[in-house]
């Protein structure tokens, strides 16, 4: 049953939403409402096991190997703070229900609340590490859900972020802590860390494992300096204060101190940061909460003060701290959700927080006053009020306190001057809002509150008299088995009596209230003396900080991604610059073993010949038409190469590519302007050159390298001795790309294809106009008979040649794709001789359909082999005897090949008809 | 040999020379969403196989290494499936929301695109693998170009050009590869260069990095990821939740040729982009969160959120480790699945909105639904519990415990958690709390438009839940991948079984 409770509260959010829209308001908030109480009645039904001293765990597994498991524990702090986390919550439902009004979406709220009580169960009850921390991150979110639930206000916004902000960024803290915690215990179960303390405090990770657990702790407990989020969240409605600030959300941090004290705490460390941030927080918020206008505003002070007071007891490490530590927990949890509850009905009945604004408020909601000025008594540590056992117990600990030594005596005075401030602010509650004269502009006519609204606030403070004045027979039992869960032993004695004698605490509960009565009546000087010397405000230098790191973000952000090509450019050649030198310098030797071979006239020619072409193109880059033709020397000395080395295939490839792509260029060339001008500084080419020269090196040194080694000729032989047994032709080369690796060809050719279909999608859109002059503007005859005639008969002996070109190809240098391009070539050059429209119209074919035909005879290629259960793309051939012209072979690679063809010729028909048509076309580019 | 291995590229290619041939939109359409759906139960069927090692399937019938050979093993199954996942949602969207209609070739090019995801994570070959590179490069720049108008053509255009450099640097090492080993099959790779001699060490290690940089590029690492969030932001959101893949292209190939032919047993190159790889890793990780916070517009954001999962994705890798690597794997089907679903998303607020950015505006048409994926979603991005992202970040801190990088990756990886969660908390509060006082512009989405993202962001509670046997499977893959042996031996296993002359009837 255990494991359910959180879980079914945490699926039940979905419930009110559609509760409400089956039913009405009050059906969501009695599905809330019923939910709730499930979860109490379970609790109590478990509860009789625990006041017997047990521990009871139940769950399933989840990821043992994370060390992450759904497993949950009950022993007295889970129970004590179940019961709180529920009991409150059914006030705080009732309350919400009539606090609301009817502009507010009632279902929503009734969703984000049971969400976060569901996460804040699974803070309580879990018995896994990882577990509480999810719920915790969970109650981070809901809160921040919660506090924003009034959106269209923008310090709702501005507090929901601001505390998620900083209890989610706790939580990472947390987080980390956590990981070191289960990585020196070997596990995350807590009943495994909770008897492994002796061995956590001896670990060398044991500092930094306590700072980042404390961070998280401080974060949401909103210890100072970390506080701030607190008095933003203030924002929420009322209903959502009252719980997260009572019962819940910043108890969560403090319940973690009580949770892991069996294991952190009792070190120097401890004691001094949580002694010390306690200490600091239960001075500083004291201080505060009495300047506080706002009526919340100085409840979330107060808030900020008590949980310090809580950490301050939990920091001084002894099992009788502890236990005072719970005890105030249960206290605070008490009164200050009937405190945030009687603010929220002031605000409902008089639409005012303000302090200066709200006087004499007892003569017209005289029985909410008294509740309030009950509430507020024990808050101040009233005697016969819950708060002053717990206080009282607080200041005998503090004279008890050895650990500080000499210095001993401080604690106790320090502890006196926030209880005089406690006192103070107390009375500035009672006092300004109740009495002191007559209200100031209200919005409204003040008046009692619904029934419903009062009743909640009933309930709690008649358990602050009853705590307060019966504590055995109330809190007693329920004290006791949380507080042994806590220290985890046998507890110390102590004793619940309102009377203990006159003692030292009690005198300083008596110069508290008196000092603190006193301290309320020269307020004013008090006033003046702030305002002369204001703190620091967290809120703002946190927004300021905030402010600052965003806007570095998008400087660095800005500075990295500038939008410059060419800077991309620069990172990325520079960058493989910097591996490739690393990794040659890294070792090995650059030279292999393979003599250099002499040096001819011939190879020198073309070198020379391709640099100074390489260079001219740099030097001419700006007159794009001249760059073009240099850079074409560079394709044709590359060809030559070819041929010097003897790759007649690779040489004619490369010619006709040169050919086609020039084409191509050309046509693009004319939506360009003539001359480019310069556009980057000096500084900028310089470093463009260098890197240039240095990717140009680099290169060359690895072809160095890799020439001067003696090649691997395993897998060249293969191929040479299976291509014409095995391939059936005697071209290597051809083999090679339509058998051997058949595959990447078509994969080679399906990037021709996709690249044509891209460039006909992307200049669907409309083609610039060109900003070169038509042609026909310079020339008078822009198609010369004479060329227009003498170019058709090339035609024949163009598709002549390609054919001739395809057919050898397995056997000879050839093969489809050279004859698609001398195909397209020819094509080509019926368009430049003739009118592009009418040539289209006399060819008149379906580009993208012979580009899919092409496709398709390579994938049907592939695919015949698979009937036969052979692997994709296995080929067969035959040798046939044909009385003419004797033997012909006929390979299925050939039929593979005519795909390429196909496909080529497609795909540059395309992008020349696409580039070309544009001369007619009308579309304009605003560039 | 089982056919079965080639229908991942064969299908989406032979389905897009259809879709060439197929006129009308209704036809393409049901056309090309059947040819998706199918590759969902083909990698489910392949991911069975997996469960007794690795399958190679020779192409061609060539024996390895001479020909090329396919591969399948967890992780490319693995890959495979997160493709069909992405893919279909994806599709589904494009055609509700009409984004196929608005330019040619919508559903070839997506087929293309597809056929080449699907044949890099196949391939067991190093120039293969360039080709499918190519076909997704170019038929990426097409649909990310798809639509048209003037961010695209400019964000498009650094794209295209950085990775055309790319493709050479590729080239360059693979030739410097095979010269001085003589293999392209990475098996056979394997082999050859864990038998280097010491003196090949400086110009194998340079092919290595040089392939690190191309990787990288593909993934978006740090410095040369610059070319994403402009692409991203501003091409259509389909294509953006598809592109959620393309960089795990570049992660997986990081793993596949680094581990195989680069790791700790490669002899003079053992572990070669190990010094490098966390560093840099970190570097994204910590660029990415600045460049999340620093992000003003929805699908920017995302977009930054991409260069971050990278970050941490390529940590886990980094460690070094079974167990930072399964971690990444965790991560990487987390990452991937939220990332498509709320590139959909922001689409979808955007739509209602009016403009994706964070100023103010009138309210969404259909707050609930919208506000309640949104915070699914953007809590698994920010890493936070209780849904998936959580998982992944905290195997990934678990995993880097034991090594000396601890303090770093903790901080780094806890810091930028942070960066994130305050972006995407004020980035949900910008879309759906800082409205305008005006009435609602935009109209309600219908289902079909809503259930693709739905689908995809449902990951992250799904994910949550199937913890245990994903995680398993993340450990079991990064074991395998760590044990190259039984991977070279299948591969080459044929040498030795076909007949030199294997050619068929």
């Amino acid at each position: 049953m255990l494991p359910f409770i959180p879980l079914i509260v945490l699926l039940a959010a979905m419930l009110p939403p559609l509760a409400e829209r089956y039913d009405g308001r009050n059906a969501g908030a009695w599905t809330t409402a019923l939910v709730t109480a499930l979860a109490l009645a379970a609790l109590l039904f478990l509860s009789p096991a625990v006041f017997s001293g047990g521990v009871q765990r139940a769950g399933w597994e989840w990821l043992p190997e994370l060390g992450l498991n759904l497993s949950f524990r009950l022993d007295g702090l889970a129970l004590l703070f179940g019961l709180l986390i529920t009991g409150i919550g059914l006030l705080v439902i009732l309350y919400a229900r009539y606090y609301l009004s009817e502009h507010d979406n009632l279902g929503r709220f009734y969703s984000l609340l049971l969400l976060f009580m569901g996460a804040m169960l699974g803070i309580v009850l879990a018995d896994n590490l990882l577990l509480l921390l999810m719920f915790w991150e969970l109650t981070s979110l809901g809160s921040f859900l919660l506090i924003g639930y009034w959106h269209p206000r923008a310090d709702a916004r501005r507090g929901a972020r601001l505390a998620l902000t900083v209890t989610a960024g706790g939580g990472l803290a947390l987080l980390g802590g956590f990981l070191l915690l289960g990585h020196i215990v070997g596990s995350f179960e807590l009943s495994a860390v909770l008897a492994a303390g002796e061995t956590v405090k001896q670990h060398p990770g044991y500092l930094a494992t306590l700072l980042l657990i404390l961070l998280g702790v401080f974060t949401k407990s909103a210890q100072f300096p970390l506080h701030f989020w607190l008095p933003q969240a203030m924002a929420a409605p009322t209903p959502v204060s009252a719980y997260l600030h009572s019962a819940t959300m910043v108890k969560a941090g403090v319940f973690l101190l009580a949770r892991l004290f069996p294991v952190l705490a009792d070190t120097d460390p401890w004691f001094f940061l949580v002694g010390g941030v306690g200490l600091l927080t239960l001075l500083f918020a004291a201080y505060a909460a009495l300047f506080q206008h706002d009526i919340k505003g100085l409840l979330a002070y107060s808030t900020i003060s008590h949980l310090g007071l809580i950490t301050l007891l939990f920091g001084l490490g002894t099992p009788l701290t502890a236990v005072a530590g719970v005890f105030h927990i249960i206290n605070h949890a008490i009164f200050k959700a009937s405190l945030f509850m009687a603010a929220g009905i002031i605000d409902h009945e008089t639409g005012c927080r303000d302090m200066r604004q709200l006087n004499g408020l007892f003569k017209f909601m005289p029985q909410t006053a008294v509740l309030a000025i009950l509430a507020a008594a024990a808050m101040a540590g009233v005697p016969l009020l819950n708060g002053f056992l717990s206080k009282e117990m607080f200041f005998a600990q503090t004279i008890h306190s050895a650990a500080l030594g000499g210095a001993g005596v401080l604690l106790p005075v320090l502890a006196t001057v926030a209880g005089v401030f406690s006192v103070a602010y107390s009375a500035r509650f009672i006092h300004d809002v109740f009495f002191n004269g007559e209200p100031i502009n209200l919005p409204r006519i003040p008046h009692e509150p619904p029934r419903y609204l009062r009743v909640p606030v009933e309930i709690l403070v008649v358990v602050c008299l009853l705590v307060g004045i019966v504590p055995a027979y109330t809190v007693g039992p329920m004290l006791a088995v949380a507080a042994v869960s806590v220290v985890g032993g046998p507890l110390p004695p102590y004793s619940l009596a309102i009377w203990h004698g006159f003692n030292l605490p009690l005198l300083m509960s008596a110069l508290a209230l008196a000092g603190g009565a006193c301290m309320y009546g020269q307020r004013q000087w008090l006033f003046r003396l702030r305002d002369r010397y204001p703190l620091p405000v967290g809120k703002i230098l946190f927004g300021r900080s905030q402010r600052a790191v965003i806007s570095a973000t998008r400087q660095i952000t800005g500075w990295l991604e500038n939008g410059s090509l060419q800077c991309y450019l620069a990172w990325l050649l520079g960058t493989a610059v910097l591996a490739g030198g690393w990794g040659l310098a890294s070792g090995g030797k650059l030279t292999g073993e393979v003599p250099l071979q002499p040096l001819d006239g011939l190879s020198l020619l073309l070198a020379l010949l391709l640099a100074v072409a390489a260079l001219l193109t740099v030097f001419w880059q700006r007159q794009r038409l001249t760059a073009l033709i240099v850079l074409g020397v560079v394709g044709l000395v590359v060809v030559l190469a070819f041929v010097r080395f003897s790759a007649p295939d690779l040489a004619l490839t490369q010619l006709t590519v040169e050919v086609v792509t020039t084409i191509l260029l050309l046509l693009a060339l004319r939506f360009l302007p003539a001359e480019a001008m310069v556009e980057s500084a000096l500084s900028r080419r310089l470093r463009d050159a260098g890197l240039a020269i240095m990717v140009g090196l680099g290169v060359a040194i690895l072809a160095w390298g890799v020439l001067t080694r003696a090649p691997h000729t395993a897998l060249v032989d293969y191929l040479l001795a299976t291509s014409l047994p095995g391939g059936g032709g005697a071209n290597v080369v051809n083999v090679i790309l339509v058998d051997f690796r058949g595959f990447d060809t078509l994969g080679e050719t399906t990037v021709l294809a996709i690249a044509a279909l891209g460039i006909v999608a992307l200049l669907a859109g409309g083609l610039p106009t060109p900003t070169a002059p038509p042609v026909a503007a310079r020339d008078a005859d822009r198609h010369p008979l004479l060329l227009r005639m003498g170019v058709r008969p090339i035609l024949a002996v163009t598709l002549l040649l390609a054919a001739y070109v395809f057919l050898r190809g397995h056997n000879l240098p050839g093969g489809g794709f050279v004859a698609g391009l001398v195909t397209a070539l020819g094509l080509v050059t019926q368009y430049l001789a003739g009118d592009f429209r009418w040539t289209a119209e006399k060819l008149g074919f379906d580009h993208q359909r012979l580009i899919a035909v092409g496709l398709l005879l390579i994938a049907l290629t592939g695919l015949m082999s698979t009937a036969f259960d052979h692997p994709f793309l296995t080929s067969t051939f035959a040798h046939l005897h044909f009385p003419l012209t004797g033997e012909f072979e006929i390979a299925s690679a050939m039929i593979f090949d005519l795909g390429v063809y196909l496909i080529v010729v497609g795909v540059v028909m395309l992008i020349l008809l696409e580039l070309g048509q544009s001369e007619t076309a009308e579309g304009a580019w605003n560039c | 040999m089982d056919q079965r291995l080639i229908l991942p590229i064969l299908l989406p290619f032979i389905a897009g020379i259809v879709l060439l041939l197929t006129n009308g939109m209704a036809r393409q359409r049901r056309l090309s969403i059947t040819a998706v759906a199918a590759l969902l139960p083909l990698a489910a069927a392949l991911l069975a196989m997996t469960g007794d090692g690795y399958h190679a399937y020779v192409l061609g019938n060539w024996p390895a290494p001479f020909g090329i050979v396919l591969v399948l093993d967890r992780l490319s199954a693995l890959m495979l499936g997160l493709t069909a996942l992405v893919a279909l949602p994806a599709l589904l969207y494009a055609v509700a929301a009409g984004t196929d209609a608005q330019g040619r070739y919508f559903h070839p090019l997506f087929q293309f695109q597809l056929m080449g995801l699907n044949g890099a994570f196949l391939t067991g070959d190093l120039f293969n693998l360039f080709v499918f590179f190519e076909i997704l490069l170019i038929a990426s720049y097409s649909l990310l170009l798809h639509g048209g108008g003037r961010e695209r053509i400019r964000a498009g255009l650094h794209y295209v050009i950085l990775n055309l450099v790319g493709s050479a640097l590729f080239l360059i090492a693979i030739g410097t590869l095979y010269g001085m080993t003589g293999a392209l099959n990475l098996a056979d790779l394997a082999v050859r260069i864990a038998a280097a001699p010491a003196a090949d060490a400086g110009l194998l290690r340079t092919g290595a990095l040089l392939l690190l940089v191309v990787f990288g590029l593909k993934a978006a690492m740090l410095p040369l990821y610059f070319w994403l969030p402009a692409a991203y932001t501003c091409t259509s959101a389909p294509v953006a939740a598809l592109f959620a893949l393309l960089t795990k292209v570049g992660v997986y190939s990081i793993i596949r040729v680094f581990s195989l032919a680069f790791g700790p047993t490669a002899g003079v190159a053992a572990n070669v982009a190990m010094p490098w790889l966390l560093p840099l890793a970190l570097a994204t990780l910590l660029a990415g969160g600045f460049g999340v916070l620093a992000s003003w517009d929805s699908r920017r954001l995302i977009a930054y959120s991409v260069i971050v999962s990278i970050g941490t994705l390529l940590a886990g890798i980094g460690l070094g480790s079974t167990s930072g690597l399964s971690a990444a794997l965790v991560y990487l089907v987390h990452t991937t699945l939220i990332t498509a679903g709320m590139f959909l998303l922001a689409d979808l607020i955007a739509m209602q909105r009016g403009h994706s950015d964070s100023r103010p505006s009138s309210p969404v048409a259909q707050p609930l639904i919208l506000g309640t994926l949104f915070f699914v979603g953007a809590v698994a991005m920010a890493g936070m519990p209780p849904l998936s992202g959580f998982l992944g970040k905290v195997l990934l801190l678990r995993a880097a415990e034991e090594t000396v990088a601890l303090p770093w990756i903790w901080s780094v990886v806890l810091g930028s958690s942070l960066l994130i969660m305050v972006a995407w908390g004020r980035m949900g509060s910008s879309l759906f709390w800082n409205t305008l006082d005006t009435p609602v512009t935009g109209i309600p989405v219908h289902a079909r438009l809503l259930l693709p993202a739905v689908a995809l962001l449902a990951a992250g509670p799904l994910l949550m839940v199937l913890a245990r046997p994903l995680t398993h499977f993340a450990a079991e893959t990064a074991q395998q991948i760590f044990a190259p042996a039984a991977y070279i031996e299948t591969v080459l296993a044929n040498r030795s079984l076909v007949p030199a002359t294997g050619t068929s009837p």
